[in-house]
């Protein structure tokens, strides 16, 4: 019996770009516990529903995370449409599941490229990066901006995709799947990759669904859950299937992200070739937001809540993001129990962490 | 880029914030942008840091952070404040939790815009920091004194020896 | 396929059958998706998001301030992220919670932002 220690973890640490504290318990080089504490980028954004019109909002809401802004654009602004009975055009729906799985794409290549440096394969982490900014050009281009894009509004999108730029974005997303192949090729059969992966950290199936896990995290364990499938959006026109691992393992998480990358860039395709003319967006004068709804959405890191009070009044009542990574931290605490004081960094990134979402 | 005579290594700490800068900090280091061609290294470490990148406000939870990275960089340094919320609080001034820009508890020598600070704005940041440490430099020379004695803007915090 | 994100299923309950309730959901395999409070003027109004195959169940109800509520972290485990956070923000009381931080889990500039009346005015 070893003598039990601990050992904070973070915030500043070189392995996450984001702030957040463990304390790990350790015996030896044994992880006997770990208890989270966040706090470190709490705003309380929540509350600014007191201080901005329903209008302004999404503009805060997309302000919680910047790796999946659009996404939380999107999620608000359903919740928000739903209350105020407003059915958005086609065209902004098959434009909004575009941009959403471009932000897909480049949320998962970015971590693939955090994972890469976390196990210390420095090229392969520049590699990743250098293909995610192909993904970011497009972003550019069609919104704007590079990560914060201002581009859903509440009764649709603000800005239209033509024909020749949708034609641009399959071609680019078509090239990128050439390099990328190669590339989830180096994480699948290298040697030493699957030697830092493969049988660690794993979260069986029972467990998954006993500790609520969402996203690639839960479906790597074999649990057939993902957003999508629930019609929002354009999903179900577009035949979508969830990407199910069952190792359950870091490798699994790994290749789940990886064939949803490809998933991704087939169904932005699809999505290209299906698109209907018409209008971006509808008027949203008139009526106010009342009653509640929370919408949900599949978020690159898992399903992620929004739920939305309206008052009858230009403010809403109350608005709630509850964000995958925080719904994903029990199951972090469990895989962290016995692993290696080594493989923590591993761990932690596998469950894709994010802390701005978390906190808010 | 002849006014680039050093390759100053940063230090990069995100406060409280969306992390949509962060990202771009990173995006900074890798290929298309590729801050290692000055000779800048992005390093864990507070005390092998000459530039503090911090992007993001200041809360409750981070303040001593902030300033405990801050208080262990070495002499001569720079802090470069990345976006708009580490400037003033940007879009976040109003929420309860947020304290406001990085400047309200350490001096910041350089303000980058925007929101998110684009990575061409950000190494324009971090090379006009180099300026900043050159004059510091210089001033550090003339008046050697100023190693010795802490600088004026160091707030005092309780523990220093976590981090 | 159906729009099954239109479907939300608000099922007003009594504080003291929640125990019961979330025990019949989970037996049935549902998986606990959020609980959330709004601060309104009897109290607090939670709502407790429960999900199975895609389909929402929301558990609310209505409690006054001061009255303790039964935790469900014995029966989700999880729970406890939602718990302390509505514990720290909100100020709501919680009983038998398999991990209490004790107001540490989010740490503010002032006590319950969420319900700022009660508060002693530490901006500590």
């Amino acid at each position: 019996m070893g003598k039990r220690t601990i050992i904070p973890f973070g915030p500043q640490h070189p392995v996450l770009p984001e702030p957040v504290h463990l304390d790990l318990v350790i015996e030896d080089e044994k992880v006997i516990e770990a208890i989270p504490s966040i706090g470190f980028i709490h705003r309380g954004l929540e509350k600014l529903v007191e201080k901005k019109e329903y209008t302004e909002l999404v503009y805060v809401i997309e302000r919680i995370c910047g790796i999946c802004s659009f996404g939380h654009g999107w999620g608000y602004c359903h919740a928000v449409e739903s209350l105020m009975n407003i059915e958005i055009p086609e065209r902004a729906n098959y434009l909004r599941t575009i941009w959403h799985e471009l932000s897909r794409m480049h949320s998962h290549m970015l971590w693939l490229g955090l994972l890469a440096d976390g196990f210390g394969f420095e090229s392969l982490f520049m590699h990743c990066w250098r293909l995610r900014e192909k993904v970011l050009d497009l972003f550019e281009k069609t919104t704007g901006g590079r990560v914060i894009f201002s581009v859903c509004k509440v009764g649709g999108v603000r800005k239209d995709i033509d024909k020749a730029d949708l034609k641009e974005i399959v071609n680019v997303t078509r090239g990128m799947e050439k390099e990328f192949r190669e590339l989830a090729d180096t994480f699948m059969k290298d040697y030493s990759v699957k030697n830092r992966l493969a049988g660690i950290g794993v979260l069986s199936k029972e467990d998954a669904l006993e500790l609520c896990t969402v996203g690639p995290m839960a479906r790597a364990s074999g649990v057939y859950l993902d957003m999508r499938l629930t019609g929002h959006g354009v999903y179900d026109k577009l035949g979508f299937e969830p990407c199910i691992e069952t190792a359950g393992d870091c490798y699994a998480r790994c290749i789940v992200r990886i064939r949803e990358i490809y998933q991704s860039i087939d169904l932005i395709s699809k999505a290209a070739e299906m698109i209907p003319d018409g209008e971006i967006a509808v008027p949203v004068k008139g009526n106010l937001p009342k009653g509640e709804f929370i919408a949900r959405l599949e978020q690159p890191r898992g399903e992620c809540f929004y739920y939305a009070k309206g008052a009858d009044s230009k403010f809403l009542e109350r608005f709630r993001v509850r964000t995958p990574t925080n719904i994903n931290l029990p199951a972090l605490v469990k895989i962290l129990q016995g692993c290696d004081l080594a493989d923590v960094p591993m761990l932690i990134l596998t469950i894709d962490p994010c802390i701005s979402c978390t906190e808010r | 880029m002849s006014y680039v005579t050093k390759s100053p290594w940063i230090i990069h700490y995100d406060g409280s914030s969306c992390n949509g800068c962060d990202i771009e900090v990173l995006a900074c280091l890798t290929p298309i942008y590729d801050l290692e061609r000055f000779g800048i290294i992005n390093t864990g470490n507070p005390k092998h840091a000459d530039i503090f990148l911090v992007t993001g406000s200041v809360n409750e939870q981070n303040v001593n952070v902030v300033k405990q990275i801050y208080e262990q960089m070495p002499e001569p340094k720079a802090v470069v404040a990345v976006g708009i919320c580490a400037a003033s609080g940007g879009i976040f001034k109003e929420c309860y939790n947020v304290m406001g820009g990085i400047d309200t508890v350490i001096p910041v020598d350089v303000y980058v815009p925007g929101c998110a600070a684009r990575p061409e704005a950000i190494i324009d940041g971090v090379v006009k920091g180099i300026g900043v440490l050159a004059e510091k430099r210089a001033a550090m020379d003339k008046k050697p004194a100023i190693m010795d004695k802490k600088p004026a803007a160091t707030v005092q915090t309780e523990d220093n020896e976590e981090a | 396929m159906t729009e099954k994100w239109r479907i939300q299923n608000f099922i007003v309950i009594e504080p003291a059958q929640l125990i019961e309730k979330v025990q019949d959901l989970k037996a049935d395999g549902y998986r606990l998706g959020q609980i959330h409070c709004t601060k309104i003027s009897e109290g607090f109004e939670l709502t407790y998001s429960l999900d199975k195959d895609h389909i929402l169940t929301n558990l609310r109800l209505i409690i006054p301030e001061e009255k303790e509520i039964m935790s469900v972290t014995g029966i989700y485990w999880p729970a406890f992220i939602f718990e302390n956070e509505m514990q720290d923000l909100f100020g709501v009381k919680f009983k038998h919670m398999a991990l209490n931080y004790g107001g540490r889990f989010f740490k503010v500039s002032q006590q319950t932002p969420w319900n700022p009346k009660e508060t002693e005015g530490k901006a500590e």
